[in-house]
């Protein structure tokens, strides 16, 4: 698991005069699941495509088991790729997909033969060589993508949101699918989503982007529980993001009250980002807490109600499974385990707080709603109710 | 990426065949026939065929509108036919084109002179023949005739292409059938009428062989005069302004109908 | 409404085929005016088969007919994969170019042509250099726009992934080309040929302009013809052709039709969205 199979050193990537990517340094260890995560246009398909080396970077190298590949085209690299919307040769059927890349190697008949069959297995399609990919569904023409893109034995899967035109049954019934045919194989995967959830579930490492530039590398645990900035909490899951100021190495003072908190290593009376789960966060009666607010709204979400309460005009999300009613006067408790401090920086300020909290505002923040997205994307179901 | 390279012949082509000449239709334009000298008689004596450029020009204009107002129920007719039919039809429309216009218009001829089929039927029952020939209107009827599928095309494949979606949001909002289409499909084809336009009026307003055969003997065409010039009067220097002329008219309708629609010109060839 | 515009397109699609349908009688009629039917006869037929002029003047017709629309299939291509790989601006200004001869009109074309060749045979000194080459390169100019704007549009369409796919599984650039993006293409280079072809094979105007009396072909031998009286076996030789290509537009149209079919099947299994028309 050591070894680097993929270094990306200093790699900056132009597009007419503007930095899509600035200066990133990555390694990709063997055998690992990687996941590039970022809302659209972050730089994580540019990543990906410079691995692939559909593109070339601007400045920087990219060595793939130690060599220098930063120059060398697409169909000279070891790895190998499944694209967002699949690009299945519509010319061909099944079969021929999957063999198309071991044609060009010159295999074989009879390798060929048993490597799409052994493919047409690992992605449970046996008996579909002779159908024509576009009379596939959506999770079909997925494994048929996967299956020709691992027909090559490449080093290295890259994968562009494989999933994100599949409805959300198919598309977790996949996840695990991915998972197990990676681990089966133990081909490294580098794999771009914007799906925070997806991320977290399939990854041994996930490396957030935003504007060009890696926010936190770590594990999905890593990621969740310490995250680097006001960017990373907010991306990964829900939260509360304060300004507070660490008085002392272990004590943080929030709403001019002093909480005791697990960092340390800050600067004396250094102004911090203070992040609030809102899963972590205990109700108890208003006098019982360590803070008392106003209850504002409240939104039932099938496990758990989201709840905002108004704790002096700054609005907080709560999540709990008991039912609060609009316009209750409660208290909440918290543990050092639940406050998480972040130095502050350029996203300091513009997250965190729920004053304009709803549930349609949430629909239209929703990550996965890419803007300018055509309705092909949709997923199948959806368009078939139309 | 180096692909753009393999434009390189093409563009090659283009200078040599189209641009070049172009440029050489100027150079004769402004050259003395027999001197060679520089000059601007050809441009003055252009003036004397004003009155023709602008009855090819008005007669055109009159065809483009006529195959416009004809043209618009056939082309709307036949996209909301079913595939098979609308198949069918559109090739019935083409195909007149991929046949010979020289015969089809002496096909008019013999439909229409004074001995002609019409006029033997009509004189049969009795009545006096009619002059259906060697008039603007057998003139306008054979310009009609030939470049009607012109219209039609284009305007189909507009109509075809509106978002069936469109319409049903216009009745969702209340329009009633004549208001959709006054206010969503017609608005939407415009693109078609302009191309269909485009496509009638430039041919239309340069033909020489259908003035020719249908036309009175003493109104001749601008396409006649620039034909007569380089075919029989033989002199290439007026004829060359005399294209000058007629490319001017026709760059100054498109560039008219495309501000009309408010189109940068990219419509221009839908077909 | 739709009642009458269903009665009034019977009536202008009669109106398209009177004329030919009168050409179509008359390569029957023994008569030799066309206006009057006296009789019915294949004489015509016969007698066009044993023409020795108008049937050379066709193979003429088909000869620049075919090999301009192959040049112009392939320059025409591979100048709609070099437009697409085109920054914005380049890109503006190489399609104003190829629609300098869709819009200007025929006659302009043919008279600059004509001038440019009568250039070209001063300076070498040659009495005429009009002739089969001259016809021929006239006709690829006309037919390249045509080309390039019916591949054009399929190369837009086309998923670039596409290419990138056969690039990542080894393909080299050419190798794409060939096996990946030919296929995605071939819809609008066969209607591009075709459409050059029958372009090629019926045009006058510009063909008027730059024939020479060596190489004639059979649109201009007809104009030549028709300032005489015209022999009634052009009517049969009409009919003919009317046939023929008839017979050519029903074939593609069954073609069509079973393709269509099949996407249709293909659509309702995976939707694909909105219909689209290929023109």
């Amino acid at each position: 698991m050591s070894k680097h199979l993929i270094d990306l050193v200093g790699v900056r990537k132009t597009f007419d005069g503007e930095d899509a990517l600035k200066n990133i340094n990555l390694y990709i260890r063997d055998g690992e699941f990687l996941t590039l995560l970022g809302p659209s246009g972050c730089g994580k398909t540019t990543t990906l495509r410079l691995i692939a080396g559909f593109i070339l970077p601007t400045e920087g190298k990219i060595l793939i088991d130690g060599q220098d590949v930063s120059n060398v085209p697409p169909y000279k690299r070891r790895v190998n790729t499944v694209f967002q919307k699949y690009a299945l040769f519509p010319h061909l059927d099944v079969y021929d997909n999957i063999a198309f890349g071991l044609r060009i190697a010159k295999l074989s008949e009879d390798e060929i033969d048993a490597r799409v069959n052994e493919m047409l297995e690992i992605v449970s399609l046996k008996g579909f060589e002779n159908r024509r990919t576009t009379t596939l569904s959506g999770g079909q023409q997925q494994r048929v993508a996967i299956a020709r893109a691992l027909a090559n034995r490449p080093g290295v899967l890259l994968l562009d949101e494989p999933l994100g035109a599949l409805d959300l049954r198919l598309r977790k019934d996949m996840q695990n699918e991915l998972k197990r045919i990676q681990q089966q194989l133990g081909i490294t995967f580098i794999y771009v989503t914007h799906d925070q959830e997806e991320a977290l579930t399939m990854s041994d490492t996930v490396v957030v982007m935003d504007r060009g530039h890696i926010q936190q590398i770590g594990t999905p645990e890593d990621i969740y529980n310490e995250p680097k900035n006001a960017f990373v909490a907010d991306f990964i899951g829900e939260s509360n993001i304060l300004d507070g100021v660490m008085r002392d190495d272990y004590l943080v003072e929030f709403f001019g009250r002093k909480f005791k908190c697990m960092d340390k290593g800050f600067g004396k009376n250094e102004p911090v980002d203070v992040v609030i789960r809102p899963e972590d966060i205990d109700i108890v009666p208003a006098d019982a807490g360590h803070l008392s607010g106003t209850v504002t709204s409240v939104t039932f979400k099938g496990v758990h109600y989201d709840i905002i309460v108004d704790f002096k005009g700054f609005k907080w999300l709560i999540q709990t499974t008991d039912h609060q009613p609009e316009g209750a006067h409660i208290g909440i408790k918290l543990t050092p385990d639940d406050i998480h401090v972040m130095k502050k920086t350029e996203y300091s300020g513009m997250y965190g707080d729920y004053s304009s909290y709803s549930a349609e505002y949430d629909e239209i923040n929703d990550p996965d709603a890419v803007i300018g997205e055509e309705d092909e994307a949709l997923p199948q179901e959806e368009r078939d109710e139309e | 990426m180096k692909n753009k390279m393999l434009a390189v012949p093409y563009l090659v082509w283009m200078a040599v065949f189209t641009i070049i000449p172009l440029a050489i239709v100027f150079y004769f334009a402004f050259t003395d026939t027999v001197t060679g000298e520089a000059t601007f008689r050809n441009i003055v004596l252009l003036g004397q065929y004003g009155s023709i450029l602008f009855k090819s020009a008005w007669l055109a204009l009159v065809s483009s509108l006529l195959c416009l107002i004809i043209g618009y129920p056939v082309a709307y007719y036949i996209a909301g036919c079913s595939p098979r039919k609308q198949r069918f039809l559109y090739m019935l429309v083409m195909l007149p084109m991929c046949m010979s216009f020289l015969l089809r218009t002496l096909a008019w001829v013999a439909l229409l002179e004074d001995t002609g089929i019409i006029n033997r039927f009509i004189i049969t029952l009795g009545l006096r023949p009619l002059p259906l020939i060697r008039n603007d209107g057998a003139v306008i009827l054979g310009m009609v005739y030939n470049f009607l599928p012109y219209m039609i095309l284009p305007l189909y494949s507009v109509i075809m292409k509106i978002d069936p979606r469109l319409i049903e949001a216009a009745q969702d909002l209340g329009c009633n059938s004549r208001q959709v289409f006054g206010k969503v499909v017609l608005p939407l084809s415009l693109p078609g009428m302009i191309s269909g336009v485009t496509m009638v009026f430039v041919p239309a307003v340069s033909t020489f062989y259908i003035s020719q055969k249908l036309g009175s003997s003493g109104t001749a065409l601008i396409g006649d005069v620039i034909e007569s010039q380089f075919k029989t009067a033989y002199n290439p220097n007026l004829g060359a302004a005399m294209s000058l002329g007629l490319m001017a008219v026709v760059f100054t309708c498109i560039a008219l109908m495309n501000r009309f629609s408010g189109d940068d010109g990219e419509s221009m060839v839908t077909v | 409404m739709r009642r009458f515009n269903r009665i009034f397109t019977i009536i202008v699609l009669i109106f398209l085929y009177v004329p030919m349908i009168v050409l179509a009688v008359a390569s029957f009629n023994s008569g030799n005016d066309i206006a009057v039917l006296k009789g019915f006869t294949l004489s015509r037929y016969s007698e066009l088969f044993r023409d020795g002029v108008l049937l050379p003047l066709l193979g003429n017709s088909l000869i620049v007919a075919v090999l301009s629309s192959l040049s112009a299939t392939l320059l025409g291509t591979m100048a709609a994969l070099g437009i697409h790989a085109m920054g914005k601006q380049l890109r503006q200004l190489t399609l104003a170019v190829t629609n300098i001869p869709l819009t200007n009109p025929e006659i302009v074309t043919g008279v600059s042509l004509a001038l440019l060749f009568a250039f070209i045979g001063q300076t070498l000194k040659i009495n005429s250099i009009l002739g089969f080459f001259t016809l021929l390169i006239a006709h690829v100019t006309f037919n390249l726009p045509y080309v390039i704007l019916s591949v054009l549009p399929k190369l837009t369409q086309m998923d670039r992934d596409l290419r990138d796919a056969a690039l990542d599984l080894g393909c080299t650039p050419i190798q794409a080309f060939f096996k990946v993006i030919l296929y995605e293409i071939m819809p609008g280079v066969i209607s591009g040929a075709l459409m050059s072809f029958t372009m090629s094979l019926d045009d006058f105007v510009i063909s008027y302009f730059v024939y020479g009396p060596n190489f004639i072909t059979l649109p201009v031998e007809i104009y030549n013809y028709t300032k005489k009286p015209l022999h009634p076996k052009i009517y049969a030789l009409f009919t003919l052709l009317f046939i023929t290509i008839l017979m050519v537009m029903v074939l593609m149209n069954l073609l069509q039709a079973r393709d269509e079919k099949r996407t249709n099947q293909a659509r309702r299994i995976f939707s694909a969205g909105r219909r689209r028309v290929t023109t």
